[in-house]
Parts: structure tokens; sequence; C-alpha cells
């Protein structure tokens, strides 16, 4: 399936060859798991089996949790508590699932960074990344509806919140987030649709992380490197890759199992830490917390959607240009979805022509500055909104919008990359040293003899 | 170098004092035997707590989410079935079931859960503990949670030990000046005083010791699975670590002969 040249799966018993003539399945499977991977692959390239591992982790909770969950504005708090108090390990699968959604965003923003540095958003691999946009997406949407279900106090304010947004868009705003809510306001309608939402979007995330995985086996991975897997000859290929099995699978496990103890560490001992000790009060219409503050994965972009205020000089020269339509309110929105939505045309707005920002002298910086600022952005959202924070807020959105506006288009122009070596080889070689056959195991059944 | 060092402090004032017009209260630091990765209940505390709790805090608050079977539950406060029962009887619950449909009081049986108590709008304490938090930042950090914890306990603790003796009067409510209290003014009168709870175990029954004793107990109500959950992460941790070093010499010797490092222990093909 993919591009690179490689040895395809070749039925050997009877068994086998009856299963394949009627459905492939094994070739496919097979092809999947042998995958000619580049070899020279560090550890910033295991966050996508963390992610597969995390999205089933979370369908596996949350399905359980479901049995015991009643979606009831009455009932759904004290739903939860019965699970934490009267189902037999009930408490486990809830701090689990609960603390799981923290450990998603932590690797999905892991392996976006890991993108944007190394290029692998660019020529050929725009689909993947788009579809990878698209799965941040779907996360976010169902990380929100479900911090809603438990029914407590930041679950019913942070739902009146950002459905809020929806309604500051002009015209049809109103009417979209009663239809939204199924309601005037947050109430049983909201939860119950929430709920489904909660339990089908996993699946559609599901579905375009194999769509994903598809993408990427057909152009192969990116690689520290940028350079491409030689595929002139399958011989070539092979110097420049490893199987996925057992070289990649072994080290993702590792690194897995790694992530896993500090994930468990902060179940067993610390579960609440990442969570708002006001979501242990029911919700309560009439009683509006002091903070209403979403989850730190949200920090980010809801920095963003608070910068923006009226006295902005953008907002005021796009409010009077669309003669008052866009106000200061569905500015935030539109900048909050816009922050995200950039990231998706990073392939068109980077003009340069070098893949890995290892050979970009003067994109490390901006790259690395990005990151400052998201953490700075995720610090900011987490303040009141008021001065400085307001300033720095706006400070930082700016920045992020200029990174992939102005700065990626511009430093494909003037940048002068750094030599860049021939061929994945030659630089896992000068990395590793000749010692090796830098090939197979011992005893395995090698494509290429090692001499 | 002195300047400087001045410089910094007054910075380090002025933003702190920035950060206190927050309105949060002063939670003191208390000890608890359930904190780190290692502790537990003490079983003597929660039933001093428990005490506290009936003869005091039960007047006006309830707690709904917990059962009476709690109290014989594994890692609580170590009662038996026929301890829980007894003390289960001393509380009627509403029981829809009775009177022909049309619900009607009974006594409290051992399977029930806390009635609860609206009588003056109190809140509900069995969430209490987890509802609340005593330590926050510095500057939104989360660092201080991560050494002292979220602070539920102690911020209880402190609220029973912060009355200043200080009244006045709102709206026709009489508010009391409270430490920890966001805002400085509570409306619950002081409800705890030096040896108004006496312990069967020859505790100490001062304020402070009291106050301790049912933020304990207060936090075993919104954590009764606290002990469980602190060996699961425990068990998972020792296991996966195992499971990391083997998976880290599996990968190493896979790799070995690719990376062209050569060590003794492992021949050379």
């Amino acid at each position: 399936m993919a591009g690179i040249p490689h040895d395809e799966y070749v039925p050997s018993t009877t068994g086998e060859k009856w299963v394949e003539k009627r459905l492939p399945i094994i070739g496919l499977l097979y092809n999947t798991l042998m995958i000619p991977t580049p070899k020279n692959l560090n550890w910033m390239w295991i966050w996508g089996i963390v992610l597969t591992f995390t999205l089933v982790l979370q369908i596996v909770t949350g399905i359980i949790l479901v049995m015991h969950y009643t979606p009831h504005v009455d009932m759904a708090f004290a739903s939860v508590e019965h699970i934490m108090r009267d189902v037999n390990g009930g408490w486990a699968m809830r701090y689990i699932h609960q603390n799981g959604a923290s450990l998603f965003f932590v690797a999905v923003y892991a392996h976006i960074f890991r993108n944007l540095y190394y290029g692998s958003y660019k020529a050929p691999r725009e689909i993947t990344w788009i579809l990878g946009i698209v799965i941040y997406l779907l996360m976010m949407g169902t990380a929100f509806m479900g911090y809603v279900l438990p029914w407590g106090q930041m679950s019913f304010w942070g739902a009146t919140v950002i459905t809020g947004l929806f309604g500051a868009i002009p015209f049809i705003g109103e009417g979209l987030q009663t239809w939204l809510l199924g309601g005037p306001a947050v109430g049983n309608a909201t939860l119950n649709r929430f709920f489904s939402l909660h339990y089908l979007m996993p699946f559609l995330i599901l579905g375009l992380t194999i769509l994903k995985i598809w993408a990427f086996h057909h152009t192969g991975n990116n690689n520290p490197t940028g350079v491409e897997v030689r595929r002139t000859s399958k011989e070539e290929a092979s110097r420049d890759t490893l199987p996925f099995w057992p070289y990649f699978v072994i080290k993702d496990l590792f690194a897995l199992a790694v992530i896993l103890v500090v994930f468990f560490a902060i179940v067993g001992f610390m579960p609440n830490y990442l969570g708002h000790p006001d979501n242990y009060i029911e919700a309560n219409p009439l009683a509006t917390p002091a903070h209403i503050v979403p989850e730190w994965y949200f920090l980010p972009f809801y920095a963003i959607l608070r910068a923006f205020t009226s006295d902005v000089w953008i907002v005021m020269f796009f409010s009077w240009i669309s003669g008052g339509i866009i106000d200061a309110a569905f500015f935030g929105v539109l900048a909050m979805f816009g922050a995200i939505v950039v990231m998706a045309f990073a392939p068109w707005l980077d003009t340069s022509s070098v893949r890995s920002g290892r050979y970009r002298p003067m994109f490390k910086w901006w790259f690395w500055l990005l990151v400052v600022d998201f953490f700075f952005l995720m610090w900011l959202g987490s303040m009141p909104a008021e001065e400085p924070w307001a300033s720095l807020s706006l400070i930082g959105s700016a920045y992020w919008f200029a990174y992939f506006l102005v700065i990626l288009p511009l430093l494909g122009v003037i940048e002068k990359p750094t030599p860049r070596p021939a061929t994945i080889e030659e630089e896992f070689a000068e990395h590793y040293g000749e010692g090796g056959t830098g090939q197979r195991l011992p005893g395995e059944k090698a494509a290429t003899p090692a001499e | 170098m002195k300047l400087f060092t001045k410089a910094a402090a007054i910075v380090a004032i002025s933003t702190s004092a920035v950060f206190a017009a927050g309105g949060a209260g002063e939670v003191t630091d208390y000890d608890f035997p359930f904190e780190g990765p290692f502790g537990t209940y003490d079983q003597n505390q929660l039933q001093r707590g428990l005490k506290v709790y009936t003869e005091v805090c039960a007047a006006c608050h309830g707690i709904q989410y917990v059962a009476f079977r709690d109290l014989a539950a594994e890692h609580g406060l170590g009662y038996t079935r026929e301890q829980a029962t007894a003390y289960a009887e001393q509380f009627e619950v509403f029981d829809p079931t009775l009177n022909g449909g049309e619900g009607d009081f009974r006594t409290a049986a051992y399977p029930d859960k806390f009635p609860t108590n609206n009588a003056v709008g109190a809140p509900d304490l069995s969430l209490m503990a987890k509802s609340r938090a005593g330590f926050h930042g510095p500057y939104n950090l989360g660092i201080n949670q991560i050494f002292k914890g979220m602070g539920g306990p102690e911020y209880i603790a402190s609220l029973l030990t912060g009355y200043t003796g200080e009244e006045k009067e709102e709206a026709g409510t009489i508010l009391y000046e409270n430490k920890a209290f966001p805002g400085g003014w509570i409306s619950m009168a002081p409800p705890l005083d030096d040896d108004w709870v006496e312990f069967d175990d020859g505790s100490p029954t001062d304020l402070v010791s009291a106050s301790k004793d049912v933020a304990a107990f207060l936090m075993w109500t919104a954590e009764p699975k606290l002990a469980a959950r602190k060996q699961m992460g425990l068990v998972a941790i020792i296991m996966l670590t195992v499971l990391s070093v083997l998976l880290y010499l599996t990968n190493k010797r896979i790799w070995s002969p690719v990376k062209g490092k050569r060590d003794a222990t492992t021949p050379a093909e």
C-alpha cells in the first residue's frame, strides 16, 4: 500500500490462502504492521501510539461509565457520586476517564508541535495534517461536552459561556444558540444532546484516525531530517527504513509505559489536581461561580477569545467596516476558531522548500517562541479578565497569528537553510557510527543480506 | 546587588498584595494522616470526626451521598454492621414507598443514606472537602497544590478555627468575621469551640483538634475510596515501571545491531 518499495505479504498456509482470496485482510494488517519506517525517528514520534491508546482507553472507560450514569438534570450529579461510591471500581473508571482527557491533550499538543517543527504538514502530507486538525477539533468538542455531563457548577456555567459564543454570531446567533441548547437556557435538553454527541464523536474520531493512518501509510512517515525515504529500489529503501514491527512497536510501547507511570501517579495520588473544585458542587442556575475557567487544555484559545475587546483597534476597524455587525464578542469567537483553522493552512503558508526545522536556522527561533507563546497564552487564560493580563493576551494572540500568516510565508523567502544529509542512511550512520549493520536483527528473515 | 534584592522584594510584596485582593482567605496547612502518596485515614480520627458531625454539624448540614453502611465499609471508620445499624437508628429518613405511595418518615436502617438537611439552607457536606480548595498558585501555576494538596480539609479546619469574634448585621442577617472564608464574612455562627465534644478515646478536645477531626471525617465522606485509589496507583506504578524496564532492555537489544553500538554483554554476531 505504501509508496515505499517493500516485501508484500504472501499467504503461505492453505487457511491463509483461503481467507486472502475472499478478503485480503491478513495482507492489509501485515502491510500495516510491517510498514517501512524511517529508521532515524526520534522520541517525538511516539505520540501517535499514545494518542491511539488514549482514544481506546477513553472509549472503554466511557462505555463502562455510561452503564451507570443517568443523563438527567436532577440525577446526573448523584449518578456520578453513585459511580464514585457504590459501583465496583467505579471511582477508578471515573478518575481514569477524567484524567484520560488531560493525557489525550498533552499527547495531541506534543504531536502538533512535533509536526510544526519537523514540517510534517508539508507536501505530500497535507491531508494527514488536515485530518489531524479535524480530529483535534472533534476532541475539543468531545472533551467540552464530556465535562458538562457530571452536571457540576463548572459543567453548567462552562456550557452556558461556551454555547453563548454561538449567540455572538450576527443575525442567526440567538436562534442558533437556542437550537443548540434545545431551549432558552442550558437545561435537560442540553444535557441529553451533549450526552448523545459525547458518545458519538469518539467513534468519528476513531474513523478519522483510521483514515489518518491510511493517509500517512500511503505517503510514508516524515522523519527528523525531513529527507524522503529513497523509493528508487527496494534495496535503497531498506537502507533508509526498518519495519514498524518490532523496532518501532517496542520503542513506542516503552515510551507509552513510561508515560503511563506518570499518568497513574496522577490518577492514584492527585486525581483532582487538573480539575476544578467547583465541579463537586451540583449545578445551580441561580448561583454563578466567582471565576468560570475552562479546563487547562482550552486555556490558550480561551485567552485568544478574551483578548479581543472592543477597545482594540483591529476590532474597532472591523466593527466600523462591517457597520457594527462584527462586534467584539463575535470578533473574539472568530479569533478563537481562526487560531485553530489557521493551523490547517500551514502547508500553504509555509513557503520554505526545506521540511525539517533542524536545517532552518531562523525558523527554529520563531518556532520555539510559538511554543513559549502557547504556554504563555495558557497561563493568561487562567488569569482574571483584567489588566495587565488582557493586553498580554492580545500580544500573545497577535504572535500566534503572525507566526502562521506572516513569519512562515516570509521565512521561506529570506532564510538560508543549512546543508541537509542526502539520505536518511547517511544521517543515521553519522549519528551512530558505521559499526552496525544498520539493518536487521540477527537471524531475522532479512529482505536484504547484511553484507 | 543590595538594591536589586530590595527592588525584587518590593516587586514580590506588591504583586502578592495584588493577588491577596482576590479575596481568598487564610488557610493553615494542617497535617492530616491521609496526605502524601502513602497516607491513609486514621480510623480513630474518623470516628471522632463522626462524633463532631453528629453532635454539632448534623443540626444544620446533611451528608446525603453517604450511606450508613459506608460506616462499616473497608478503609473507613471500622465499625461493625451492628454498630453502624445502631448509629443509623438515631436518624429518620423519608421513605416514598410508605403510606400507600404517599411516603412517610421512618427510622433509618443500615442500607439507607444519611438524610438531607435543608432546615436552614446550609449546604450539604458530603463533598465539601473536594469542592473547596485551600491552596492556589502562585500566579495560577498550580505549584502549591502539588506540594500541599488541594487543601479542602485544611480549608474546613481553618474555617472552623478562623472566627475572629467580630459580628455585623447586613440586610437583617448577622455575619461573622472569619479569616478563612472568602470575603471575610460568613453567615454561619461559630459552630465549635474548646471542649464542646468529648471523645471516648481521650483525645484532645480543643477547638483545633476537634476541627481537624471533623475535617478529616469530611474528607472521608468526600473520598471514601482514597485508600483503594492510592493502592491502585502504587500497584500500577510498580507494574508499569517493571514493564518499562523490560521494554527498555528489549528495545535496546533489538536496536543494538542496527545502531552498531557494541557493548560487552552483547557479543558481536
